[in-house]
């Protein structure tokens, strides 16, 4: 097999696409183009070990396997366009490359507020670059820091903060708990509750119409009239997907790209996405496709969709089978660790608990249809293990077959 | 084949459990063991297992 493949994207789905197409034994070139600088790193620590000074941001770069040595990098250079079936992308140079197989690994970008006030002094927490500006912020004597965003980032970095020593930590969001779209009510109480004890204040039910200041965001204004002040200002509002470049090619990019349950993409044998761009049903539980925004994912969406493109270029059959993960997750808060498997959003309405108390440690199931599909620890590393208990119930659930196109 | 876990690093998560249970192993407590020099035979459970370590805390050498 000879020819190229090019890899849009050099975060971790970026680099595990390239290790397991080397794995899969593509012999041809790798092309890896990356809009940002640095080769890959690891970015869960950005809002929380990083941040908070205990591990160096220089400590953060993966690894490569020795298989990828000769793969050619080209950082600090993002792709602007492509035509798919002429099999080339355009990048910001100008520059054109030609590919026999393309890995979409373009992933997400913060999402932010178009409310009216100074851009200036407004964080977000999705690059390495942006957690070095936020902790040299933070880390100012007596910094009153406002989180825009009761989710996971937003969660997770208002107790950084509070281990920093921040003088207030305010996190705003319209829903009335944390991170309880995801996870339900009760985990959602249980998190308020415990981030509450731990010194972290929460305005909840309540939108942001504006930010005050001259050159630079200084307050920032709530819909009912409240003005918060703050130094610090992190808006952790959600991503948007990275699509753009892929324009004009006749794909579905209304959240992400839509895969098949190979992960191919627009029903051409020979481009693949990885990572959280990629929008894919899910074997073990519908044919719904979703994208799925778990560190676990680029890793095993990679080697995934590399077996599947490789077979592709190499005319084998057959190809691997349908995927079918079991999700995974985790959130280290304060002191707890938050520690999910399965599919927790689809059984939200149904959530038992199966072990402990919600004022303690405690495990979580959520059901659909009476059954299990999804289970999550919160409170320190035995309820961790007692929740992996559940993992052989959550795998022994039938992979549906082959589905025909996702809806 | 060398399997080196940098006990500093590691926190606890058992991912490289779940991936590779005939090399790593927790204790009720949750705190990790491992195999230093398994067969070459679990390479590829190996492999696996430092892939999807989040602290990426798991050489492997040889």
């Amino acid at each position: 097999m000879s020819g190229r493949i090019v890899i849009a994207g050099a975060s971790l789905g970026g680099l595990r696409a390239a290790e397991q197409l080397r794995a899969a034994g593509w012999a041809g070139m790798i092309t890896v183009v990356g809009d940002e600088p640095h080769m890959p790193y690891n970015r869960p620590p950005l809002s929380k070990e990083a941040l908070a000074g205990k591990a160096g941001f220089d400590s953060l770069a993966f690894t490569p396997k020795a298989g990828v040595a000769d793969v050619e990098w080209r950082l600090g250079t993002a792709v602007t366009a492509t035509r798919l079936e002429e099999g080339v992308v355009v990048l910001d140079t100008g520059a054109e490359l030609t590919f026999d197989g393309l890995v979409i690994a373009t992933g997400m970008r913060p999402r932010r507020l178009a409310c009216p006030g100074p851009r200036d002094g407004r964080h977000t927490v999705r690059t390495l670059d942006d957690a070095q500006a936020l902790r040299a912020e933070l880390m100012r004597a007596g910094a009153r820091l406002v989180v825009i965003g009761g989710g996971f980032i937003g969660c997770e970095v208002a107790a950084t903060a509070v281990g920093l020593g921040a003088a207030e930590v305010t996190v705003v969001d319209p829903l009335p708990l944390p991170m309880a779209g995801p996870l339900g009510e009760l985990l959602g109480d249980a998190l308020l509750r415990r981030h509450t004890d731990r010194g972290v204040r929460f305005l909840l039910g309540r939108g942001v119409d504006g930010f005050q200041g001259d050159a630079r965001a200084e307050a920032v204004v709530l819909d009912d009239g409240t003005v918060l002040a703050a130094d610090v200002i992190v808006e952790a509002v959600g991503s948007v997907a990275n699509t753009e470049w892929l324009d004009g090619n006749g794909l579905d990019l209304t959240d992400g790209v839509l895969t098949d349950d190979r992960l191919r993409v627009g029903g051409l044998p020979h481009v693949v996405a990885v990572g959280d761009v990629a929008r894919h049903p899910n074997a073990r539980y519908d044919a719904v496709a979703r994208r799925v925004e778990h560190w676990s994912m680029p890793t095993e969406t990679a080697k995934h969709a590399a077996k599947a493109l490789v077979a592709q270029l190499a005319g084998a059959v057959p190809l691997p089978g349908p995927f079918a993960p079991l999700p995974t997750f985790w959130s280290d808060q304060h002191d707890f660790r938050l520690q999910s498997f399965g599919l927790p959003v689809l059984g939200r309405d149904d959530v038992r608990v199966l072990e402990g108390t919600p004022d303690g440690d405690f495990v979580a199931g959520y059901h659909r249809d009476g059954g299990l599909v999804g289970v999550v620890a919160l409170g320190g590393a035995p309820a961790a293990v007692a929740a992996s208990r559940y993992r052989a119930q959550l795998l022994g659930q039938p992979v549906l077959a082959s589905h025909g196109a996702p809806r | 084949m060398r399997v080196i876990v940098d006990m500093s690093k590691c926190q606890d998560h058992g991912q490289c459990v779940f991936a590779a249970p005939d090399v790593f192993r927790m204790d009720a407590n949750g705190r990790l063991g491992y195999v230093s020099d398994p067969h070459d035979a679990l390479r590829e459970e190996v492999e696996e297992a430092a892939d999807v370590c989040p602290l990426q805390a798991i050489r492997i050498e040889g």
